[in-house]
């Protein structure tokens, strides 16, 4: 097993569970975030969002969670550095524009980017909603929990730091985005699941994705800067 | 003078083969380990030798000039192998094969080895298919077979056009598991320059590495020549570019007879030539003829047009067209053998009717056969040899006629081998392509595969052990043997002195000039006094060879101009030889095609009385004449008759 | 067939000695090109004028100039075997360039296929992992008839679609990991797809990549270039193919 894990397919076939792993785990994200734009008071999202802050979710889930997220990185590290180690003399003209995507190519960049945004986004939500509770307080049938609604729509509507705020948001999605449109499609490949036929399938379900998670993730904040 | 030996042995053709492996001597698995046999060339004939002799416990050398064995230029056989496995019930069987490889031959080639070629025919594809040999099958998963030139029945083998690669890829696979067992050191970029004999034995060659410039050393027991054909001594051939005659020329002079030089196949379907600077021929497979229909037109001032470029091919109504092979050869038609359709075209274009700008091409037009069986049809049959042909050209064939025009394409000629395929050097074997024995005058479509595989997987590996059965106690080859150390001194002067001439002519200027003169009076039609005056001129241009050869770069390292020297330097001889036997041999037979012999309809017209044998020429130094030896052939199961496709 | 003549073109060339030595871009001008020219004719007259002037003419591989030997391996302005699909260099005409254009000539780059001289690499490592399972364990002789098994037609063409594979290298020069696993996969699909080959294909899946990481090729990322490049259209379905056969493989251990 251990020759397995250090071959390089077995170290891609990590890559693509634990990419596919973090795929589903955006879409549980997006579904909660919708919250926001189906309930303007804000007790769906605040809901979901205790829901998930129980110890069950917190201690079992979360880090699984995470470990889902450094594993992708760690490897995406250790292949992006072999990959770069071979090709010592790199080409005077390469002209890849022709026969691969853009985003195929970028992938450790975007990553990259994505993470960034992601750990701001943990700064910002994250941490004073589960770690911190620096989260303004509400009561909801005799319970008093965290109102995140409030937190987030502050975020997105004060002033321009609100501006600013949800330009990054659009701006993370968009880069999520193009993650997703090689990443999905990847992944499948990755574990052997597509040929001829299914691959075109498997990418178009990957452009669909994509586009529906990058858009979920565009149209919230944009919806809560203009209309909350 | 040396007697020839063609060790034929006795008794009925059929029980020819099968008796002479009882007879001969085996060596044991214990010994096998103790010795050593170098194979040179990683086509079809040496690969599947070097991969079935290191299988069988041997120890294998095996060397090739390209970077791989995989390159080897086997693998641009397009069409496919012929297999007398009369899977198609079409009444085919061994004596059929062995009956048209022999008239297909212009009955030329001797009986027995033939007959043993189509004997062990069937095997070869069952031993292609079980390495892995994607064939083309039917719906029901059987083998499908197509049909070829020369033949009545359809018993070729084919991997799309692709059939050349497809089974060198299966005996590469099989060298490259005893390569990964230690059972075959395997020398890439490695040229073989010179054979070194100890006691009038083969035992062993000189190399240059290509990669380092040095001069190497290489032992063993016995010495396989397969290094292919020498059809680049025409400069413009179907041959790869570094195909060369080198190490079947250096067998000759050490020692081994060369036989029939003269007996080249001109291959009808090339791609015309273009401009002067064209480095290479593109040849379209022979299977294209299955559907396509060749012509001209019948009207000359229509081909004045044509060559004018002030009209197209497809401005010519069919009744103006001449379909000249279907109206002179009605029985087999588009489909005759290669030497007969390259004459027709020759023939056509000397008469006016050439439908290029050169007025050296004629027509391969799919009109008819995509309008009967529909373009999907073509296109699954031939879709990769169109596209091809589109590149090159820049011509849709879907939509206009191929141009096609006979080109240097295989040597039927090669080192002299007995029946055990072992030259007059004992010790030293030809197979494949560089030997002269199986194909005659002229060699069929689909055999060329057929033969060398039939050499390295069937033939040899049981006749070398005869021999070896005798070097059993022969320890391993000492490299500082005063010969090795001879040979090297020699072939690094030979080198030495081309590269030193410092002159200011390419290499490449000289081999087109020979292969100027070559193709104009050793090529398509010979005679006497065009030969007499190609010898002439050959020994010219080696004359201002060694005196004004340019080679730049360093001697000790890669250089490719020094590479290309040392080749030219061989197909100068060469082609002097060629000259020569085609001068000798004053009858019209398979691809060579005197003038003076011709029957009254201007078919070729042999002379069996005078030349029913198989000219072996005796190197005899550097400035001496090669004396000419002649096997007799004689036929007991066939009659001569002359051939007619008509 | 009359073909543009191209007057002027400079020709922008690695030169390296030796793999020891540093290597640097050397600019060559060339004259009147007809476009039907190949592009290694092309070269030809470049050397022929460069010999003429006493130069050292560039090394460059090529056999067959058929496109099927695979030896050919240029890297032209930015695309392994130049501007145009489905085809080797020597194939590749000069009707593909324009009027007056700078041409770049790079060969393959790759830590696993390093420069001999000029254009020329080692591409050996192919050949390695090709010993390390590319094959059947069958000797010559004692084989059943080629009819005893039948196999499907659909399964004969896909086993040819990945045999077609001519290891001329442009999957590891194009990808920008430099992996050769379209190489490798088209191998191991080519046997696996036959009962043949079936026989050993776990073994033979495991052995040939364990070989291809040890000799330091990258590891793929889907990007697809390697297939478009591909002079033979060699699909990346086959690399599915070849980590499935490899993770069930190795499932199994």
């Amino acid at each position: 097993m251990s020759s397995f894990l250090s071959s390089s397919i077995g170290k891609k076939l990590i890559m693509s569970l634990s990419g596919l792993f973090l795929v589903l785990f955006l879409l549980v994200h997006l579904i909660l975030n919708s919250f926001l734009m189906f309930d303007s008071t804000g007790e769906l999202f605040n809901a979901g969002a205790h829901f998930m802050a129980m110890p069950v979710i917190r201690f079992g889930l979360q880090p699984v969670l995470f470990g889902g997220f450094i594993v992708h990185i760690i490897y995406a590290i250790i292949l992006t550095l072999q990959n770069q180690k071979a090709r010592p003399q790199k080409y005077a003209s390469q002209n890849l524009g022709n026969s691969s995507t853009w985003s195929s190519r970028n992938m450790f960049v975007l990553g990259g980017l994505v993470l960034v945004f992601i750990v701001m986004h943990l700064m910002h939500f994250f941490v004073p909603m589960q770690i911190t509770g620096e989260v303004p307080m509400k009561m909801v049938d005799g319970v008093e929990i965290h109102d995140g609604a409030a937190l987030v729509k502050a975020l997105f509507t004060t002033g321009t730091f609100g501006i600013v705020y949800t330009c990054i948001y659009v701006l993370g999605a968009v880069l999520l985005g193009l993650h997703l449109a090689h990443g999905f499609w990847s992944s499948f490949q990755s574990i052997g699941m597509s040929n001829i036929i299914w691959r075109a399938r498997l990418e178009r379900a990957g452009y669909i994705y994509a586009i529906f998670i990058a858009g979920g993730f565009t149209i919230i904040p944009l919806y809560l800067h203009f209309f909350a | 003078m040396t007697v020839l030996n063609s060790k034929i042995p006795a008794g009925p053709l059929a029980e020819k083969w099968s008796k002479h492996k009882a007879a001969i001597k085996v060596v044991s698995p214990a010994n096998k380990r103790k010795l050593d046999i170098i194979v040179v060339g990683t086509g079809l004939a040496g690969g599947s030798a070097a991969a079935s002799l290191a299988e069988m416990g041997y120890n294998v050398k095996a060397f090739c000039y390209q970077d791989s064995g995989r390159r080897a230029h086997s693998i641009a056989a397009q069409g496919g192998i012929n297999a007398a496995k009369n899977y198609q019930n079409d009444n085919d069987s061994i004596y059929r094969l062995f009956y048209d490889t022999i008239k297909g031959g212009d009955y030329r080639a001797r009986e027995a080895n033939v007959y043993r070629l189509a004997e062990v025919s069937g095997d070869i594809i069952d031993q292609c298919v079980a390495q892995g040999v994607p064939f083309a099958r039917e719906y029901g998963g059987t083998l499908s077979n197509r049909s070829f030139g020369g033949v009545l029945v359809s018993r070729t083998f084919y991997a799309r056009g692709q059939t050349g690669q497809q089974l060198l890829l299966g005996c590469y696979a099989s060298m490259n598991r005893m390569i990964g067992q230690g059972k075959i050191e395997m020398h890439e970029r490695n040229e073989m320059l010179d054979i070194v004999t100890v006691d009038g034995k083969a035992r062993g060659i000189i190399t240059r590495n290509l990669v380092t410039g040095e001069i190497e050393r290489h032992g063993a027991h016995a010495v396989v020549i397969a290094s292919g054909g020498y059809g680049n001594v025409f400069f413009l051939s179907t041959n790869a570019m570094g195909c060369n005659g080198g190490a079947a020329w250096q067998a000759y002079k050490n020692g081994a007879l060369f036989g029939n030089p003269c007996f080249v196949q001109i291959h009808p379907t090339c791609i015309p030539v273009h401009g002067e600077q064209q480095s290479k021929l593109t040849l379209m497979s022979e299977s294209l003829r299955n559907d396509g229909r060749v012509w001209v037109p019948k009207k000359k001032e229509d081909a004045i047009k044509l060559q004018e470029g002030k009209m197209g091919p497809n401005d010519i109504a069919d009744e103006d067209r001449d379909f000249y092979l279907e109206r002179r050869y009605p029985s087999y038609g588009n489909l005759v053998p290669r030497d007969v359709a390259s004459r027709a075209a020759k023939e056509r274009c000397d008469a006016g009717f050439g439908v290029n700008a050169e007025g050296k091409a004629v027509y391969l037009d799919f009109k008819y056969s995509i309008e009967r069986l529909g373009q999907d049809v073509i296109e699954a049959r031939y879709g990769n040899l169109f596209q091809m042909y589109e590149k090159i050209t820049d011509v849709d064939p879907y939509k206009e006629p191929m141009q096609i025009y006979p080109a240097i394409h295989y040597s039927m000629g090669g080192v002299w081998v007995d029946y055990n395929l072992m030259t007059t050097v004992p010790g030293l074997y030809a197979i494949g392509e560089a030997n002269f024995s199986d194909h005659g005058g002229n060699r069929l479509g689909a055999s060329a595969l057929m033969q060398g595989l039939a050499d390295g997987y069937f033939v040899l590996p049981y006749t070398i052990g005869d021999y070896l059965a005798d070097e059993i106690q022969t320890p391993r080859i000492d490299l500082n043997h005063p010969e090795f150390a001879k040979k090297e001194k020699a072939v690094t002067e030979r080198f030495q002195n081309l590269y030193n001439v410092k002159g200011d002519k390419s290499v490449d200027s000289f081999h087109k000039r020979l292969g100027n003169i070559m193709w104009d009076y050793v090529g398509m039609a010979r005679n006497a006094e065009g030969l007499k005056y190609a010898i002439e001129e050959i020994a010219k241009i080696k004359a201002d060879f060694y005196k004004n050869v340019r080679i730049p770069g360093d001697f000790d390292a890669m250089n490719i101009e020094l590479e290309k020297a040392g080749r030219v330097a061989d197909f100068l001889e060469l082609g002097d030889l060629m000259a020569r036997d085609a001068l000798n041999r004053n009858e019209s037979c398979g691809g060579h095609y005197r003038e003076e012999s011709v029957t009254e309809e201007g078919e070729a017209k042999r002379d069996d009385e005078n030349f029913t044998y198989v000219s072996a020429w005796e190197y005899k130094g550097e400035n001496a004449e090669p004396v000419l030896h002649k096997e007799e052939l004689v036929f007991e199961e066939v009659k001569l008759t002359q051939r007619s496709y008509k | 067939m009359a073909d543009k003549i191209i007057k002027n073109l400079t020709i922008k060339v690695w030169r390296q000695k030796n793999a020891k030595t540093a290597g640097k871009f050397e600019t060559y001008k060339i004259n009147d090109i007809s476009g039907g020219t190949s592009f290694l004719e092309m070269l030809d007259i470049l050397n022929e004028q460069l010999i003429n002037e006493g130069q050292e003419p560039i090394a460059f591989d090529h056999d067959c100039r058929e496109g099927i030997c695979g030896m050919c391996s240029l890297f032209i302005n930015g695309r392994a075997h130049g501007p145009d699909d489905d085809i080797t260099t020597c194939q590749l005409h000069m009707r593909k360039f324009k009027e007056g254009e700078t041409i770049t000539i790079e060969p393959w780059r790759a830590g696993a296929f390093p420069v001999i001289k000029d254009l020329i690499v080692d591409r050996t490592a192919f050949e390695k992992v090709l010993q390390a399972g590319g094959y059947i364990s069958v000797n010559t002789g004692g084989v059943p008839d080629g009819n005893a098994i039948p196999i499907s037609q659909d399964d004969a063409e896909e086993a040819m679609d990945a045999a077609a594979c001519i290891g001329c290298g442009a999957c590891v020069a194009t990808c920008k990991n430099s992996s050769a696993m379209l190489f490798v996969s088209a191998k191991v699909s080519h046997l696996a797809k036959l009962p043949q080959g079936r026989v050993e294909a776990s073994r033979r899946a495991k052995n040939m990549v364990a070989k291809m990481d040890e000799l330091g090729f990258g590891n793929c990322t889907n990007t697809g270039a390697c297939e478009v490049e591909c002079p033979k259209g060699i699909s990346i379905a086959n690399i599915a193919r070849l980590n499935r056969e490899f993770l069930a493989a190795k499932i199994k251990d």
